[in-house]
Parts: C-alpha cells; sequence; structure tokens
C-alpha cells in the first residue's frame, strides 16, 4: 500500500456518502455485491474451522492478522449480499488499530440505508463476524 | 405466463372454496415492505392462524383465564373442562384408543425429548440399536445421539434414494437390534411421505417400536394412528393453524404407563413427601408445571378447523398446487427441486445454479414474498444433496396458483439482477 491510509473516520463517511447517492435499493445492493467481488481472493485453505462463521443461511470466513499495532482482516461468504456485506466491514476495520476498531461500532449499516436485520439476524454470520472483530480487537488491545 | 411443459389446470371449481378458506385468515390481507401483498411461502415453518383460533384465544384470556386441575372456582373450572375437551378433540381426530394417551408438550420438540428420556433412559441397554432416517429434522435426530451418548447405544440411519424417497432394501437387517424406529412421516425438505405403515408393521415384526414425526404431515390431516399404528407421534400446534409454544406426544397407554417421567415439578405427583414422590396417572404424569391452557384450547380450535373442512377437495388442491409449483419452478433454467418422491407434499427445496439461497430469499422479502433459505433443520441432509443451504417454499390450503406465479417471476427478477450485477 502506498501513502497513508485515510482514517477510519474518512472512510466511513465516504461510504455512507457513496450509499446515500443511491436512491433505489437495488442500486445499494448493486454497490455492495460489486464490493464483494473486488475483494481478493480468500485461499482455500484458510477455510478452516477456526475462521468459519457458521449461520444458518450462509457460511462467512475471517483470517485476522495482528501486525506492527493494526489488524489486517482478510474475509468472504458463499452468498453474494453477505460478501459484499463482508467488503464493507472489511474496508471499514481492516488495517486499523484495536482503538479506532473499538471506538467504531457498525451504527454506519444503518445510516447507510440498509436492512438492520441484515446485521442483527444470528442467520446469516454477519453478527457473530463483528463479534470476532471486535474480540480481535480487544484481545490484540490487552 | 405460459410454459409448454405446466401441467394445464383448471382452478375454477376450487376457487370458492379456497378464496373462503382465505377470508378466515386475517394476516393474509397483510401488506409488508410498504405496499406488496404478503406471498407467505413459509408454511412448513409455521401456518398462519385462522380467526376460529385468533377468537378462542382471545375469549380464554377475556373471560376464563385460571389454572387447571387445581382451583374449585368458576374459572378454574371453565379453563380446567376446556383444557380437557382439547384432549378429547386430539384424542378423537387422531383415531387414539384414549385421551390418557395424549400428552399435551410445548412443540414435537419436547415431544420426542420426552420419549428419548422417559422410555430411552429406563429401557435403553448398550449395543441397542435407535434408527433413524437420513431425512430427518434435527429435532428427530439430536434428542437420539444424547441418549445414544447417555446409554451407550447406538445409532443408525436407513438411507435416502437420489429421488429423496427411504431406501428400505436393508431395512429388516438394519432392525435386528433395533429398540427404536423414530422417522418423519413428511419430510420437511424434500416433501416425501414416508411409508410409516410399511416400517411399523416390519418394526414391530423385530419387537421394535416406533415414533413418527408429524410436525408436517398432522397439518395436512394424514395421521390415522388406526392406519399407522405406531407406538409414539408427535406433532406441533403451530404448524396446524394452532398457537406455538403447545405440542402433543401420542403414546400407547401401557408405554406411558412404564416410563419415567421427563420433568419434575407440580401437576404430575400424586404423593410428596420430603425425601420421595410418586407419579400422578397418565397423562398427567407427563404434564409438569403449569401448562400453555390457552395455547392447548387454542390447538382445540385449530383441530376443530381442521376437522370442518372437506379433505377430499383440500388434498386434491394441495396436490393440484405442489405439482403446478414444481413444475412451473423446473421452468426456471438452472433450477433443480430436491425431492422426486411420488407421495409428496408441499415443502419444495430447491436450488439455482450461481444463486445462493440467502441472497434469493433476501430479494424476493423485497417483493413481499415470504420463504425459506438455509439448512432448514437439516444439516445432514443438505450436506449430503451436495449443498450447505437450499431455498424453500412452502405450501399450504389457502396458497394460491398466482402466488405460485409470484415466486416464479420473482425468481426471475433476482436471476436478472444477479445475471446483470455480475456481467
Amino acid at each position: 500500500m502506498s501513502g497513508p491510509a485515510p482514517s477510519i473516520d474518512a472512510d466511513i463517511r465516504e461510504l455512507v456518502e457513496e450509499m446515500r447517492l443511491l436512491e433505489d435499493w437495488q442500486f445499494r445492493y448493486e454497490f455492495i455485491i460489486e464490493l464483494g467481488q473486488a475483494l481478493p481472493e480468500f485461499p482455500e485453505e484458510w477455510k478452516t474451522p477456526d475462521h468459519e462463521i457458521q449461520g444458518c443461511q450462509s457460511q462467512v470466513w475471517v483470517y485476522p492478522e495482528f501486525k506492527d499495532g493494526r489488524i489486517y482482516l482478510r474475509g468472504t461468504s458463499d452468498s453474494l449480499i453477505v460478501r459484499g456485506l463482508v467488503a464493507l466491514l472489511l474496508k471499514v476495520y481492516s488495517g486499523r488499530t484495536p482503538g479506532e476498531i473499538l471506538s467504531h461500532p457498525p451504527d454506519f449499516i444503518t445510516e447507510m440505508g440498509l436492512d438492520k436485520h441484515l446485521l442483527s439476524t444470528r442467520s446469516n454470520g454477519l453478527n457473530a463476524l463483528i463479534k470476532r472483530i471486535f474480540q480481535t480487537a480487544e484481545a490484540a488491545k490487552a | 405466463m405460459s410454459n409448454p411443459a405446466s401441467p394445464m389446470v383448471d382452478w375454477s371449481d376450487w376457487r370458492p372454496t379456497i378464496d373462503a378458506l382465505r377470508r378466515e385468515f386475517p394476516i393474509l390481507d397483510r401488506k409488508v415492505h410498504g405496499d406488496k401483498p404478503l406471498i407467505y411461502l413459509d408454511n412448513a415453518a409455521t401456518a398462519q392462524k385462522p380467526k376460529a383460533v385468533l377468537e378462542v384465544l382471545n375469549r380464554f384470556y377475556t373471560e376464563s383465564n385460571a389454572n387447571v386441575h387445581r382451583g374449585i372456582h368458576c374459572l378454574a373450572e371453565e379453563a380446567t373442562e376446556a383444557y380437557e375437551a382439547s384432549r378429547k378433540t386430539v384424542a378423537s381426530w387422531l383415531g387414539a384408543p384414549s385421551e390418557k394417551a395424549i400428552v399435551f408438550t410445548r412443540g414435537t420438540t419436547e415431544a420426542i425429548n420426552l420419549v428419548a428420556h422417559g422410555w430411552g433412559n429406563k429401557f435403553l441397554k448398550p449395543g441397542d440399536r435407535i434408527l433413524v432416517t437420513e431425512m430427518e429434522h434435527h429435532s428427530n435426530l439430536i434428542p437420539w445421539q444424547m441418549l445414544a451418548r447417555r446409554t451407550g447405544a447406538v445409532l443408525d440411519w436407513i438411507p435416502v434414494t437420489g429421488d429423496g424417497v427411504l431406501d428400505l432394501s436393508r431395512l429388516d437387517e438394519q432392525l435386528a437390534s433395533t429398540r427404536m424406529v423414530s422417522l418423519t412421516h413428511m419430510s420437511n425438505v424434500l416433501g416425501t411421505v414416508n411409508p410409516v405403515r410399511d416400517v411399523v408393521a416390519r418394526a414391530h415384526a423385530h419387537g421394535a417400536l416406533v415414533l413418527v414425526d408429524a410436525a408436517q404431515s398432522a397439518p395436512h390431516s394424514l395421521v390415522d394412528l388406526n392406519e399407522l399404528d405406531c407406538d409414539f407421534l408427535a406433532f406441533s400446534g403451530h404448524k396446524l393453524m394452532g398457537p406455538t409454544g403447545v405440542g402433543v406426544l401420542y403414546g400407547r397407554p401401557e408405554l406411558l404407563e412404564a416410563m419415567d417421567p421427563f420433568l419434575g415439578g407440580g401437576e404430575m405427583i400424586s404423593k410428596v413427601t420430603w425425601q420421595d414422590a410418586t407419579w400422578a396417572d397418565i397423562p398427567y404424569k407427563f404434564e409438569a408445571g403449569t401448562p400453555p391452557i390457552a395455547e392447548v384450547i387454542g390447538l382445540g380450535a385449530a383441530v376443530r378447523f381442521l376437522q370442518s373442512l372437506d379433505w377430499k377437495v383440500f388434498h386434491a388442491y394441495s396436490d393440484a398446487l405442489t405439482r403446478y409449483a414444481i413444475a412451473q419452478l423446473e421452468s426456471i433454467d438452472g433450477l433443480v427441486v430436491h425431492g422426486k418422491a411420488p407421495d409428496r407434499g408441499g415443502a419444495i427445496s430447491f436450488s439455482i445454479r450461481d444463486l445462493h439461497p440467502h441472497d434469493l430469499a433476501h430479494f424476493l422479502d423485497q417483493d413481499g414474498l415470504a420463504i425459506r433459505a438455509g439448512h432448514m433443520c437439516a444439516q445432514p441432509l443438505i450436506h449430503q444433496l451436495g449443498h450447505s443451504a437450499l431455498t424453500r417454499a412452502s405450501l399450504y390450503l389457502y396458497n394460491l396458483p398466482e402466488e405460485v406465479d409470484a415466486l416464479v417471476r420473482g425468481i426471475l427478477r433476482v436471476k436478472e439482477f444477479f445475471h446483470r450485477v455480475l456481467g
């Protein structure tokens, strides 16, 4: 990566703005799905039980690394909508310090006009992904 | 939409009956996501409730609420009478030899757990076999896994063929040391109606007992104990238009007598000292604590509602609608329906090439279509079918062919959307 990364607040603001420009929910999902498509390949050998978050509808995998005081996250899902939301969360949380992560709960999802339900249900694994990200941050901070 | 592969059906004879039925279900007039008429195709998960059930629940709490089998006051007597009337209704609906054979539980799951504990803990020995099938809901799998772990019994499975029917070719061999066979009457994933009577006859010949999970079949009024001849049978109220939180365990009275109680507490006792207690007679021995009184009374109303229907008409209509839905769905490119049993109900699970069930269900919901996506509480079966999740549309008596058409149009729209986005 070249140059200093934008701050977590700037990234969240930009994402919320981009989403707000998309009036139709279909366009918002299109945007989300495209984010997911742009995620770097998640290597098959990382899809171990350790990195798996089993939802009853879809599965999420996440591979966290703590390096030089920052948490780097790679992730994916078998559902395209969920993969897009994983990408959205990683855009916000990956490459941040534990302190940055812990002080930014995922309230931006509702500001973006996305279904709150997507994150509150335990069925798609996103809720557990957020928990995992925050637990990783807590553990790294300790 | 015309489709040469789909059966041409004339629905007009059925229409007045189905329209009249729909008027009994206030929720079917609901709109969701703003102005989208609700199209409810998740009936295998839970069915909607007719006014007859809603009114009974309301009337009970408004006029007769009291605890049962205790108090000698007017309300307690009314509540007890209504509660026991439900037991009579259920017993006669099922063709049970006696209302003592009807135990009220919280649902199918609790009913099966009750047998696994009350019968299994007492009578199973290490090495005894428990036989289930590969198409069981987790509710009819996990209680037996837990029982096997507690007792040293061995769990075995009747295989399912590629068409989604039971492979009974090795059944007699499998029955050799089997003490209990527990199988679903109608699969919640494949829709398959299993040949229960045949399995029961062969199991009995080997001295094994049979429990039937009728959670999906009871709502379609397919349960006649005199025909099935099973030893235990379990179902839930909420899938047959009754309230949640109540279900039924039928057990042969002599088996229920011999079993230990499952839960201890109020109502299930005869005499209690500091050290010990003796049990009440069946069925009360299995109904510890204050039961779900309003729900039991509501269940009675739901059963009476089902009894009032002309099943000759509704069975024919359900079959026609199921066949129509399968044909329409299969006309979609890349869609595969899982479950090809000739004798089947309206739970229709399918997969679509390159379209994840979660993504499909999420978008269909935006159109007001309520369907199910996921492992449907049958993970081993779904994995055996080569998937981690499926989509399921499940039909009930009040569903319409137009609703099936709306589902098909919705799926085509979602497919187009993903095709466009993924280019």
